[in-house]
């Protein structure tokens, strides 16, 4: 564009994840899926009318095992979702958000139980954000919460159902689900 | 608020845009597009922001479909209707877009019936300015709506051969098709009779011909203009009737387009005209697609210009890292 050279200078948030010590290993990460699993099902009586839908982009991958382990478990298929929340966000216009992934919903989520699943609660608000995206969906008669990790320091009245793991943190650490398992470190 | 002054970021020709940029616009197109599905199709992400539609020449589908795109993201939207507003008593362009600027807005979206206007107008004011058609020139909008339409059927556009049909002297759509569908890697061939073609074509990465039948059955895209009989296009044929014969598509000629073929057309169409009535309406006719898709595109643009903190090249770097 004819404005390009007028570059400016965005706060990134991105960067390389260096990681500074393992808190969870992939063994580790599978039990607290088995678990919370266990903890859903009998939270729910069952698995009917619950719908397992996954924040993009960390939670897609933890949200599709634990359909997986509900299926296995109970014997039959839960409708999984996806959600990308950037256009909900509250730091729209504060920092660069853009969507990056797809919005995936495979029911009607009216009467269901949705699970959010997502990789790290940290502040709450993409689970906010989340919440405002839901109910342009439908109105589910209940929304539950599963993370992988809950690192604390919440900004917002948001409380997760499920927790793979309470990690004490400090604002400035980051905190990374990988293949491997759980990570805490840095950016750099 | 952010330290940093936002950018002027605007959208005003094809031109500006290289094969990266159209590429992330059009990736981002299909996140917008999902909203449209939702019960409550609407999200928060310009909230807060105003836009105003500067329209100097009529318009329904652009200007409802940009109007469709702000209020999907939540924006505020001001129309501004030329015709019964101080313009009729000679204010000039550039004292409109100032006085309207200083009311608080965020973008202005211009269609002007002279070449450049929107360019003028982005040296004027520090809103985004987004061009909705300016004369002969570009529409830039319309182009990336082809190319997310097109690429959607066919998967990727490399390649591809696309026909452009018509009325292309009096075109902005096919200005800015030609440079978007050229720069995504597809060749491009103008077919009009030569009183409907640019009396130079220098510089234009494109084939010419003046054989409609010729080029049928190697086409992957047939895209069909409207003879744009208020820009006396009517003149330059000897009638309606014998452009129809030569250059309309017909059933037969329609009959002879490759398996999966897209039938394109900007709209409003001439039935009858530049397309027969019920070629229109055959499956591979994807031109009300095209009006579906302009929502979602138009979007994305919006999206990127005032919501995302990034401009439409910042954009695409953001999302290839």
């Amino acid at each position: 564009m004819a404005e390009r050279e007028r570059r400016f200078t965005v706060p990134h948030t991105s960067g390389t994840f260096r990681s500074r010590s393992q808190v969870m290993s992939a063994d580790d990460v599978d039990r607290a899926i088995r678990r919370m699993t266990h903890e859903v099902i009998e939270r729910n009586h069952g698995t009917g009318g619950l719908v397992v839908i996954g924040l993009q982009t960390g939670g897609v991958h933890i949200a599709n095992r634990i359909a997986d382990t509900l299926a296995e478990i109970e014997g039959s298929a839960v409708p999984v979702g996806t959600l990308d929340v950037a256009l909900h966000r509250d730091d729209i216009g504060l920092r660069p958000v853009l969507p990056q992934a797809e919005t995936q919903i495979p029911v009607n989520l009216d009467e269901q139980v949705v699970v959010l699943v997502d990789d790290v609660l940290f502040t709450g608000r993409t689970v906010r954000a989340a919440l405002d995206a839901l109910h342009t969906w439908g109105r589910p008669s209940a929304v539950q919460l599963a993370v992988m990790v809950d690192r604390g320091h919440r900004e917002l009245p948001i409380r997760p159902d499920y927790v793979g793991k309470n990690l004490p943190t400090s604002r400035e650490e980051m905190v990374d689900v990988q293949s491997d398992g759980v990570h805490i470190g840095e950016l750099v | 608020m952010t330290d940093h002054a936002p950018p002027r970021r605007h959208l005003l020709s094809i031109a500006d845009l290289d094969r990266p940029d159209l590429e992330r616009i059009l990736d981002l197109t299909g996140s917008f597009a999902e909203v449209s599905q939702r019960r409550i199709p609407r999200v928060p992400a310009l909230r807060g922001k105003t836009v105003v539609w500067l329209f100097y020449e009529d318009s329904t589908r652009t200007r409802l479909s940009f109007e469709a795109a702000a209020k999907q993201l939540s924006a505020d939207t001001v129309n501004f209707s030329v015709g019964s507003s101080s313009v009729n008593k000679g204010e000039s362009v550039r004292d409109t877009v100032q006085t309207i600027e200083a009311m608080g807005i965020d973008a202005i979206v211009v269609r002007h019936p002279c070449a450049g206007v929107p360019h003028r107008v982005a040296d004027w004011i520090d809103a985004s300015v987004v061009n909705a058609g300016d004369g002969r020139h570009e529409h830039p909008t319309q182009a990336l709506l082809d190319l997310y339409t097109a690429r959607t059927h066919l998967g990727g556009l490399d390649g591809a051969r696309v026909a452009i049909v018509g009325d292309i002297l009096h075109s902005r759509v096919a200005r800015s098709d030609v440079l978007a569908f050229t720069s995504m890697g597809a060749e491009v061939t103008l077919v009009a009779p030569r009183p409907l073609l640019p009396s130079s074509l220098e510089g234009w990465p494109v084939a010419v011909t003046h054989d409609f039948d010729s080029v049928l059955e190697e086409i992957d895209i047939c895209y069909l203009l409207r003879m744009q009989l208020e820009r006396e296009a009517g003149a330059s044929v000897p009638s309606l009737r014998e452009f129809r014969a030569e250059y309309g598509l017909d059933a037969a000629r329609a009959d002879r387009l490759g398996e999966g073929a897209l039938i394109m057309h900007p709209g409003p169409m001439n039935r009858g005209v530049e397309i027969d009535g019920d070629v229109a309406d055959r499956p591979n006719a994807v031109i009300t697609e095209q009006v579906a898709n302009g929502v979602a595109v138009r979007m994305a643009v919006l999206f990127l210009l005032l919501g995302s903190g990034l401009d439409l090249a910042e954009g695409e770097r953001m999302m290839a890292a």
